[in-house]
């Protein structure tokens, strides 16, 4: 590929851009489906092609083909140099890039079974055998099932000699079961909602998750909800497990730390941040308990966010987000890295394709665990009263990131230290910084998952990307519950 | 640009490789460039140009999918043959249908919706448009963000039974906001037709309402009489369409389950989908090649109708559904196959009231109430009640006595969409209008008693 970027740098420098990268992407995806015994999708595709960023003028230009032939290539970066001379004449100032060495490596995401090696027929028979399961359960009225697969291979190359092959691997599976009845529809995912489970990994996640053996049970938690109570409506004590506290990690601390929304760059449409600069290690985000870190290395575990370098050639890190409660750490760029007085970026530029523009981008935003040795079964015990809350139904949070409103599929009422009633549609909401004070208590590592978020949407044209966010569940002190069914 | 001839050649080669009792291809792409915007700075701004094909080859009962922007032969022969793979290991469907030969008849001329002006539009144009929307937030000292972004696509569909269409369009659209201190102002607006777009214009609008806004007041949440402005509706509204396809009834994942036919919004809610619009959008053929019909859903605040695939027309019509769903027919409305949702309407429309109002007419006849601009993160709660969640954004204002009296601290809503078009009081005229949360509509502005707001939140 050196010589087809080759062809587009020339041509940057020639036409008077000062800094120039480019990723080629070559980029292939299976999507599988059922929806009530039949197949839902079966979709293969492919997508290649160039994007091109330089400076010119002091000023961004990013322009893109499907066509790597030489004539394309060499109009295409001379569309970016003309895009970054035009939007130079309205600029308030130069663009600075902080330093970043360059670099020549490789690296593949590491997984133990290649998933395009495993075939079609196997797949759907499982994905069939989890509906057949899900419908057996009487009163589930509609089943549905996904496995997900993608390989992206990227070469970034830049005019600073930085050359890059990267080859990352996605796999994502789970089903859920509805079941509608009077005026009410229930339904129950696993393992958990939007999707299931997402990895940076092979098909071994496919074996991890035992999608087969939860499937009745899975059923019947939906068909059970019909004859649950209503979630009681108040300011109580609740319990989020894993997957859900990975989702208010991702809306309440991901996207806030986002340094390009903080500097107002994506006021338009994702929205800016309650998280103004002179808040970085002055803010008291959250109890002394809550630790959280942005870590991109392999060492973190196989998140979405997982990759050896950005998008700009930066080598993933670990920033510490949130230390003992501290505000300690935003999502930077090259671009961005000066305005918080850091002269390196902190590595989070990513690009959905090789026809988007890099940007930042949430990584694995993980909540550590607790040190002390704690279970869910142990943390529900020490609990007086309280909701447990399981699995995400809907999320919705303020441009700025301060409201959250989140419900859940499944919860139950806890009393005296034990689960007791099984609780249909409950809601939680608050203010972010009020909520992540009041976390009293989080379970120990042997009950932390890596979750992946597939579907995280941001910029101009929007760009889907996957994230991570590692979790382990969580209690929370007088948290108001149940808003969401309030006077309608 | 890739045209319908070069595409129909393409065609050709594909049919040559392909093994398949039948096969399908969707050809679609184009050149799109956005400019975008934030403090007062062209900040990103980027082009591309790609073409997409996607094969669907069929065996009896199996069909599957695959998909290229490869257009060399190899790839070629790959995609189609990728596509015959996936079909090939699948059980047999009973409900999948041949592919048509016939298009079905068209209701309504699509008008013209390519314009040399729009496709002929440059960085340096849209820097230009940038610079009087920077001019303006400078005048009222704000900082403004946005887009301009101009396009030109297509977008074919050809199969072995002879069936082929192609469509060509340009778009356009404009989003700004402007940023004061502690307030903020919207306005997007959107057309095939660059030219009838007026960044200045949108610009003034969102910087008054930035303004106006300073220093807003927080009031407690409660329900209120709202006057919702064409984007917001429509970012409600199109939770609620995904519903009236025939499928989601025969899923039992709709909420109209049980209630077409019924009286489910007030008697002033009119809606039609009708691609031939003057004031709609994209093509008059979906994913299977049929052509789009005009469809009236509600009239008078009762469902009437659904929309429909060829697949799902056939099965409603062998359903136990069948006497409570209204007129079954082929609507062409299906997405590309296979695919899990079935069909939906795309390209709605709101019937206007007799006697329309202004957004200010409306503001004069409200005692106590809030003016919205805009909403955001709207995400279902209850999928039968369609209870919605969300917040306001960008110019939110307090209304009393007839007059807008100042900016409010932004509110959360959980609010059932059954509930709010039960309770409409006035209607504007409608006008083509965007938001960001659901497709495009021609929408009017609303006056809607009992809007339920359930927080405030701290801006």
């Amino acid at each position: 590929m050196k010589h087809i970027a080759d062809w587009a740098l020339n041509v940057a420098e020639q036409r008077g851009a000062s800094h120039c990268d480019l990723r080629i992407v070559d980029e292939r995806s299976r999507a599988l489906a059922t929806k009530n015994g039949k197949v839902g999708a079966a979709a293969d595709s492919e997508s290649q092609g160039i994007g091109i960023r330089v400076l010119a003028n002091g000023a961004w230009g990013f322009a893109a083909s499907d066509d790597l032939s030489r004539t394309s290539v060499e109009t295409t970066a001379t569309r970016a140099v003309d895009i970054a001379k035009a939007s130079s004449h309205v600029k308030q100032s130069d663009v600075r890039l902080a330093p970043e060495k360059a670099v020549i490596a490789e690296w593949t995401t590491p997984h133990e079974i290649d998933p395009f090696t495993i075939s079609v027929e196997q797949n759907l028979d499982l994905l069939f055998k989890i509906d057949a399961e899900l419908r057996s359960v009487a009163g589930v009225t509609l089943a549905e099932t996904n496995m997900n697969f993608r390989r992206e291979e990227q070469w970034f190359i830049s005019s600073a000699g930085t050359n890059i092959h990267q080859t990352k691997y996605t796999t994502g599976a789970g089903f859920t079961a509805y079941a509608f009845a009077g005026t009410e529809l229930h339904k129950r995912s696993y393992p958990s909602s939007f999707g299931g489970q997402w990895q940076n990994k092979g098909y071994e996640l496919i074996h991890e998750l035992k999608l087969l053996e939860n499937a009745r049970r899975i059923g019947e938690e939906a068909v059970a909800l019909h004859h649950a109570d209503k979630c009681p409506e108040g300011v109580f004590d609740i319990i989020l497990e894993s997957s859900q506290l990975g989702l208010q990690i991702h809306e309440s601390v991901g996207h806030p730390i986002e340094l390009d929304r903080v500097l107002g760059m994506e006021a338009n449409f994702a929205g800016t941040s309650f998280l103004t600069l002179d808040k970085l290690r002055t803010l008291r985000y959250g109890s002394d308990l809550v630790n959280v870190v942005a870590d991109a290395r392999q060492e973190h575990g196989p998140g979405l966010g997982t990759f050896a370098f950005d998008d700009e050639g930066v080598p993933a890190q670990c920033t510490p987000i949130i230390t003992n409660g501290l505000f300690t750490g935003y999502l930077t760029s090259r671009e961005t890295a000066h305005t918080i007085g850091s002269n390196r970026s902190g590595g989070t530029l990513r690009a959905e394709s090789w026809n988007r523009l890099p940007m930042i981008r949430m990584t694995n935003i993980s909540i550590l665990p607790g040190e002390k040795p704690l279970t869910l079964e142990q943390l529900i015990a020490s609990t007086d009263y309280g909701i447990l809350m399981q699995t995400n139904r809907s999320w919705s949070i303020d441009d700025k990131r301060y409201n959250f409103q989140f419900g859940c599929e499944m919860g139950w009422e806890i009393k005296g230290g034990k689960r007791t009633r099984l609780l249909k549609n409950p809601s939680y909401s608050g203010i972010t910084t009020e909520f992540w004070n009041s976390m009293d208590a989080i379970c120990s590592r042997d009950d932390w998952t890596l979750w992946g978020t597939p579907n995280c949407g941001k910029g101009q044209p929007q760009q889907v990307m996957g994230t991570g966010h590692g979790a382990s569940p969580a209690r929370f002190r007088k948290i108001k519950v149940g808003a969401a069914y309030k006077g309608t | 640009m890739l045209d319908k001839s070069k595409a129909a050649e393409t065609f050709s080669r594909i049919r040559k490789y392909s093994a398949a009792d039948e096969v399908e291809a969707l050809i679609y792409g184009g050149r799109s460039a956005l400019t975008r915007f934030a403090n007062n700075t062209i900040h990103q701004n980027v082009a591309e140009e790609n073409y997409v094909i996607s094969v669907r080859s069929a065996f009896g009962g199996r069909t599957a999918r695959a998909t290229t922007n490869k257009l060399d032969e190899e790839s070629l022969k790959r995609v189609v043959q990728a596509s015959e793979s996936l079909a090939r290991v699948q059980h047999e469907d009973a409900d999948l249908m041949p592919m048509s030969s016939d298009a079905g008849k068209a209701d309504g001329q699509v008008p013209n919706r390519r314009f040399d002006q729009t496709a002929a539009i440059t960085p340096q144009d849209r820097a230009q448009a940038v610079g009087k929307i920077v001019s303006t937030a400078q005048k009222h000292k704000l900082i403004t963000a946005g887009i301009f972004s101009t396009g030109e696509s297509v977008e074919g569909i050809f199969n072995s039974r002879g069936l082929s269409d192609w469509h060509t369009q340009t778009s356009s659209e404009i989003s700004i906001t402007m940023l004061a201190s502690d307030s903020s102002g919207w306005q997007k607006a959107n057309s095939p037709n660059v030219g009838i777009l007026d960044p200045a214009a949108l610009a003034d609008i969102a910087a008054r309402k930035a303004s106006n806004s300073a220093a807003p007041k927080k009031i407690p949440a409660g329900k209120y009489t709202v006057i919702l402005e064409p984007a917001a509706v429509l970012d409600m509204a199109g939770f609620m369409f995904w519903d009236f396809g025939g499928l989601a009834i025969l899923d039992q994942r709709s909420f109209l389950n049980n209630r077409v036919g019924t009286n489910v919004f007030g008697e002033n809610i009119n809606v039609w989908d009708d691609v031939a619009h003057p004031l709609q959008s994209g093509s008059p053929f979906d994913g299977e090649g049929m052509r789009r019909q005009r469809v009236q859903l509600i009239e008078r605040g009762v469902v009437k109708r659904l929309v429909y695939s060829r697949a799902t027309a056939r099965k409603m019509t062998e359903s136990e559904y069948k006497n409570k769903v209204g007129p079954i027919e082929i609507t062409g409305h299906g997405f590309p196959i296979p695919n899990e949702m079935g069909e939906a309407p795309m390209n709605i429309v709101f019937g206007g009231p007799a006697n329309p109002k202004t957004v200010d007419q409306m503001i004069a006849s409200t005692e106590r109430g809030v003016l919205v601009t805009r909403l955001w993160y709207i995400r279902e709660v209850d999928p039968y009640e369609k209870i919605l969640t969300g917040m306001t954004r960008d110019g939110t204002f307090y209304v009393e006595d007839g007059k807008v009296r100042y900016g409010v601290r932004n509110f959360r809503f959980n609010e059932s969409l059954i509930h709010m078009f039960s309770n409409v009081e006035d209607m504007g005229t409608p006008v083509r209008a965007s938001g960001e949360e659901s497709f495009d509509m021609v929408v009017p502005a609303m006056k809607i008693r009992d809007f339920n707001f359930t927080e405030v939140t701290k801006f």
